[in-house]
Formats: C-alpha cells, structure tokens, sequence
C-alpha cells in the first residue's frame, strides 16, 4: 500500500534537523531507520504531514563507552552495530543478549535502539532492557537538551515524553558498579516475532553480594514493566536459591498478561517466572 | 505535490528519477524501473521476499523511501547475471533445487549475496541465521541452505574447498 501523501526533508545536520522539528512542531516526525514508521504510514496508521529522516545527519551512529563508563548509544546506532558489537563485552551482557532477538536480520540492519525507546511499542523489547539497567534517553531541541530516565520516557503505549520540537539524541546506560550478570531471555514464536513474553534481567555483584538489580517485563502488560519488589529482593542478598525463587515470584506478580493468539494469561505468568529464575542460574546447578 | 529529483545507482548503473517522497523503493524498482524480480509479498515488512542490497547491507525495499535511496548504491536480483552467466548465488538454487514456486527466491538470494560477502565461510548454522528474516512457503528451507553453501563452495578461490 501507498502510504497518504507527506513533505519529505532529510537535513544534513542535526540544528537543520532541529530547526524543521521547532518549525513544524507535532506536524513532523523523525525518520530514524523507519522499521516502525513506514510500516505505520503504509498501513495508513499515522499520517504524518512532514518527515524528517535523520540518515544523512552525520556522527549519530556511535555507540560507545565514554571517560566516565558510561554507555552512550547514538540515534543511528542500529540494531545491527549491537548485535555485533565489540563494545558490549563482558560488561553490557543484558544488551549483548538481546540484540540478535530484535526482529529479524534484515530489519536488524535499519532500525536503531533509540528509535524503538521513541516507538514505545509495549512489545519492544528495547525498552525492557533500558528499564533493567537504569537507562536514560538525552532529548535535544532548539531550546536545549535533557535528560530523561526510560522509567519517565515511556509513559504510555506508543508514547513518549518527548515535547514537540525534540528529538532523542542518544541513549545512555550507567558505569556497572560491580561484576554484571545479565541475560535476556524471549519467548517467539518464530523468527521476527515480536515477543511472547521478554525478561531482561541485569545484576550488579560485589564478592558475591548482590549491590544492583534490575528486571523489566516485555510482552505482559499495556508497557513494559520495571518489577521493583523483584529487583529489591535481590539486593543484598547472594543468589541463594531461594531469594531467586522469591524474585520470580514477584517478577510474575508484577506481570499483567492477557490472554491472546501468543499465549494464555497463567501461561505468560508461568513463563515470566521461569524466566528470571533461569536468567539467576545461568548454568544449571549440579548436585553437591 | 512535491516530487523530488533523485540519483540512485541501480545495478551499477547511475538512474536519475523523479519522484514522490511516499513511494517506497520496491515500488520505484518494479513500477518506475521496470525490475520486478524484486517481489512484494507482504504488507507488514515481514516476509523479505523484497530485500535487495543498500550499500551491500540487506534492507527491505518495501520499508524504506525511494528518496531515501538518493545517492546510494542499490543492488537487487537482476544484478546478479552477468553476460548472462549465472551467479554462483544462483547456480546454487539451481543445482540443489532450492526453489518451488519460487516468489521468495529474489529476496533469498539477496540475502543470501549480504551473507557470502560479509562472511564467505559460513557455517550452516550461520547460513540460517542470516536467511531467517526470509520467509518461504514452498521449500522447507533445506535446500535453499544446501543451495548457499553450494555457492559459498564454488566462490571460495580453488584449492581451498570446492564444491562438495
Ligand atoms: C517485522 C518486524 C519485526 C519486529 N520485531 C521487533 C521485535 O521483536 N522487538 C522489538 O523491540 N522491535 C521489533 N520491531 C521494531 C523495530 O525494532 C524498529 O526498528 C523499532 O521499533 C523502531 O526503530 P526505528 O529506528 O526503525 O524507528 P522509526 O521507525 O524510524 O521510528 C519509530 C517512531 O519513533 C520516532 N523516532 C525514531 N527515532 C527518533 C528520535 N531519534 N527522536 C525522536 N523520535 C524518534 C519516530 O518519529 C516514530 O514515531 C520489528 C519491526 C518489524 C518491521
Ligand atoms: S514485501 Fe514483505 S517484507 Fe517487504
Ligand atoms: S519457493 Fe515458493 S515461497 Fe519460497
């Protein structure tokens, strides 16, 4: 299908690129690697008056570990660039895990980790592991820039706090301040699926002591869901079977499944649970 | 409304087009340039049976702009013969029957070409990872991946593998 008609700049660099979006206000979207806009202005979705593609503003496709540890991931980074990444390592494995689960190769080629923050699909599977690691999203416009922590950026299915006139320039991600542990797990049912059920689990240990934790939810619930009262439980404590036990419990008690053609309700619960448990144990435990 | 002048290099050859913003590049390949061996089997971006090269990375046609395309390098199947010789990419589906109907098959090779340039050793494992965007109602995918390894075999330099 055609999408409707719309107005078309590509700018050349990020003010030009500001400049269109303070002039045109909530007329204009950003085009990033458009593996969720085009698929909505061709099915008729959204009608946007003006497009603004942000491919040919240079210098956005970085991601990298700046001075201070931080994680700083440009608006051009694509799925791709973390699938195969040498700058994830040993100490992004939350990140590192999840990237080859995005969709499938080819959209994997186009589509960028902070256009998916943007899209707030509840199904994203982005999102989960921004809110697990404490990320935050770097809004720039005319006016300025700020910073806005993943638990405040999504604030609704397919919204975001994004004020008309700006643009998510960068996604970051905190200095891990101990050993990290980190898995995402999905469930699809096949490849380019979006997620049955998604748990990124990300943990932060010092001798063996649990100093952070995060786990965020994909696919159970109106967004993706941070499980606090699971995180907390964690803390402090050494991955004793029967704290992880009570983290998974707890992590499906702040699910909201519904029942759908993907699974059931109790199905998805039971899924989430087994989920965190098997992130917690990464290697099966032998008998003693 | 607001057409655009666009230069886009198609199969080696430099196409100066004009068109609307709202028409996506499988369009532009089939409808404006006459090469409908890119296919459109979808509406959702979710079949692949349109993937064509962008500056040698697999994109879906059908999921970006053709204006997008401006000053880039696109390669889609008919790209793939040269003096009407078969690719080895070709060839491959050829001699391991990696095709029935054949309606996913341009989109397969595409992606199959961004595989084998990347990476010309694959392993088997590999070849169906790449190729999983790709869907095929027909074939069962066996012999679409004995058709990739075929080619990878036969574009290997001599001596250093061959064809099984
Ligand atoms: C077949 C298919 C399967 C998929 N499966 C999955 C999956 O399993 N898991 C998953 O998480 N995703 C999946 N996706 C979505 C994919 O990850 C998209 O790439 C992603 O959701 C959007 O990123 P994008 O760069 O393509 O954004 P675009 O499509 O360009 O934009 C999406 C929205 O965000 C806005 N936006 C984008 N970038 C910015 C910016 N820098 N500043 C302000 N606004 C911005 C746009 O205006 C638009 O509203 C799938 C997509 C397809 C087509
Ligand atoms: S036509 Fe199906 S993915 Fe493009
Ligand atoms: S050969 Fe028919 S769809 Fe693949």
């Amino acid at each position: 299908m055609y999408p409707a008609r719309f107005r078309y700049e590509a700018p050349r660099s990020l003010d030009e690129a500001l400049a269109l979006l303070a002039e045109h206000g909530d007329e204009a979207k950003v085009l990033a690697g458009g593996q969720s806009l085009i698929p909505m202005v061709k099915l008729r979705f959204a009608s946007p008056e003006l497009l603004v593609d942000i491919n040919n503003v240079p210098g956005l496709g970085y991601h990298r570990e700046a001075a201070s540890g931080v994680l700083e991931i440009g608006a051009l980074c694509r799925h791709v660039d973390l699938e195969f990444s040498d700058v994830l390592g040993d100490l992004r494995p939350t990140m590192a895990a999840a990237a080859p689960l995005i969709a499938d190769p080819i959209v994997r080629n186009r589509g960028t980790l902070v256009g998916s923050l943007c899209h707030a699909d509840p199904q994203g599977d982005w999102a989960s592991v921004m809110l697990a690691l404490d990320g935050e999203v770097v809004a720039v416009s005319a006016a300025g820039r700020r910073v806005i922590p993943v638990t405040e950026f999504v604030t609704g299915p397919f919204q975001n706090a994004l004020r008309p006139g700006e643009l998510a320039v960068e996604a970051r991600v905190p200095v891990p301040r101990g050993v990290p542990l980190g898995r995402y797990l999905k469930l699809e049912r096949r490849v380019g699926d979006f997620a049955t059920v998604g748990v990124a689990v990300a943990v932060e240990t010092s001798d063996g002591t649990v100093t952070r934790a995060g786990i965020a939810l994909t696919g159970v619930g109106a967004n993706n869901i941070k499980a606090v009262d699971a995180e907390r439980v964690l803390v402090g404590s050494t991955l004793d079977r029967a704290t992880i036990a009570e983290s998974a419990r707890l992590a499906a008690e702040a699910a909201k499944p519904r029942t759908d053609h993907r699974g059931s309700e109790a199905y998805k619960r039971h899924v989430v649970r087994t989920f965190v448990e098997r992130a917690l144990h990464p290697r099966p435990a032998v008998a003693a | 409304m607001f057409k655009r002048q666009v230069t886009i290099t198609v199969n080696g050859e430099a196409r100066a087009v004009e068109l609307e913003p709202r028409v996506l590049l499988a369009h532009l390949l089939r409808e404006g340039l006459g090469l409908t061996g890119t296919h459109i089997g979808c509406d959702t971006t979710s079949c692949g049976a349109c993937t064509v090269l962008v500056d040698g990375s697999a994109v879906k046609s059908c999921t970006m702009l053709a204006v997008q395309a401006d000053g880039h390098e696109v390669r889609t199947v008919e790209g793939l013969t040269r003096a009407s010789e078969l690719h080895p990419v070709q060839e491959g589906f050829q001699e391991e029957h990696g095709l029935q109907c054949g309606f996913c098959t341009p989109g397969m090779m595409m992606s199959a070409l961004a595989l084998l340039e990347r990476n010309p050793e694959p392993t088997e494992e590999e070849v169906r990872w790449a190729l999983s965007g790709n869907l095929c109602r027909c074939t069962g995918y066996q012999n679409i991946v004995k058709a990739v390894l075929w080619a990878a075999a036969k574009l290997r330099p001599a001596g250093t593998g061959g064809v099984r």
